[in-house]
């Protein structure tokens, strides 16, 4: 953060938490506390995207992620797992080569962040005007309207796969 | 911007670490969820710091958080079924599409 101390401080505290949770989210044992840590990491995205001006997608991302995929989640896990009794290790073999693959990924992503020159010229926080949503919505109507119709496609399709998939067959 | 993106960067990483290492089919679901909350990170960091009056990144953002949901709902269901047929969603419990 260069621009606005308050702005940075919000920002490293908001990371902290994003960057913690999401690590007890792939290293706990117990599943259930992993899909309590993953509603406060994607919480912490939602301040993440307040901070860089986008708040609907911040309430988008509450309302979705925050209320309706984690609830799925921690349902799923209810309905699979016995919590009480779940004691065992819940990694594979594979950890050693995990961290390797995962270290090195993140390690050479942030180096091409840092050398590559196509954001630089414009490293420049731009203003987002008030009437964003406006926009937003308009231009959903207007210029993006048929990926909006083939996503709610989609997410009918979607429903009628989970239930279809979900349902008890009878004999 | 920078400190955003590497924020996005450590994050996919560690949703990648998750996707590879988990035993439990949820915990890899949830690790994929992480994933794509970096990608989205990274759209709304570029959309605010290059084309904040086209609002693109927004846009893409709000329709991958859409797919994501779809994934979610599909992939719990698969969970259940796989649970029902094999006693347990332990990934090496299931190998059924190797040959």
């Amino acid at each position: 953060m260069t621009d606005g101390s308050q702005v940075g401080i919000v920002f490293w505290f908001l990371s902290f938490v994003i960057l913690v949770s999401g690590f007890m989210v792939v290293s706990l044992k117990n599943i259930f506390h992993c899909a309590l840590f993953l509603v406060l990491c994607l919480f912490s995205v939602a301040g993440i995207f307040i901070l860089l001006e986008a708040e609907f997608l911040a309430a988008v991302q509450i309302l979705i992620y925050v209320g309706a995929i984690s609830i799925l989640l921690i349902f799923a896990v209810m309905l699979t797992t016995n919590m009480a009794t779940k004691k065992v290790s819940q990694s594979n073999e594979n950890v050693a080569v995990g961290l390797f693959v995962s270290i090195t990924f993140a390690m050479s992503a942030i180096l091409l962040i840092d050398k590559t020159s196509v954001w630089r010229y414009r490293d420049q926080a731009q203003n987002i005007s008030e009437g964003a949503i406006v926009a937003l919505g308009k231009s959903l109507m207007t210029q993006f309207i048929l990926p909006f119709e083939v996503v709610s496609v989609l997410l009918l399709a979607a429903m009628i796969g989970a239930i279809v998939l979900a349902r008890r067959e009878r004999s | 911007m920078f400190y955003y993106l590497a924020l996005a960067a450590i994050l996919f990483s560690i949703g990648l670490f998750g996707v590879l290492t988990r035993r439990n089919t949820i915990g890899i679901l949830m690790s994929l969820e992480l994933m794509f909350n970096a990608a989205n990170i990274n759209f709304v960091t570029f959309n605010k710091y290059i084309a904040a009056e086209a609002l693109l990144g927004e846009m893409f953002a709000i329709f991958i958080i859409v797919v994501a949901a779809a994934e979610a709902a599909v992939g719990l269901a698969i969970v259940l079924l796989i649970y029902r047929n094999w006693n347990g969603i332990d990934t090496d419990n299931y190998n059924v599409m190797k040959w």
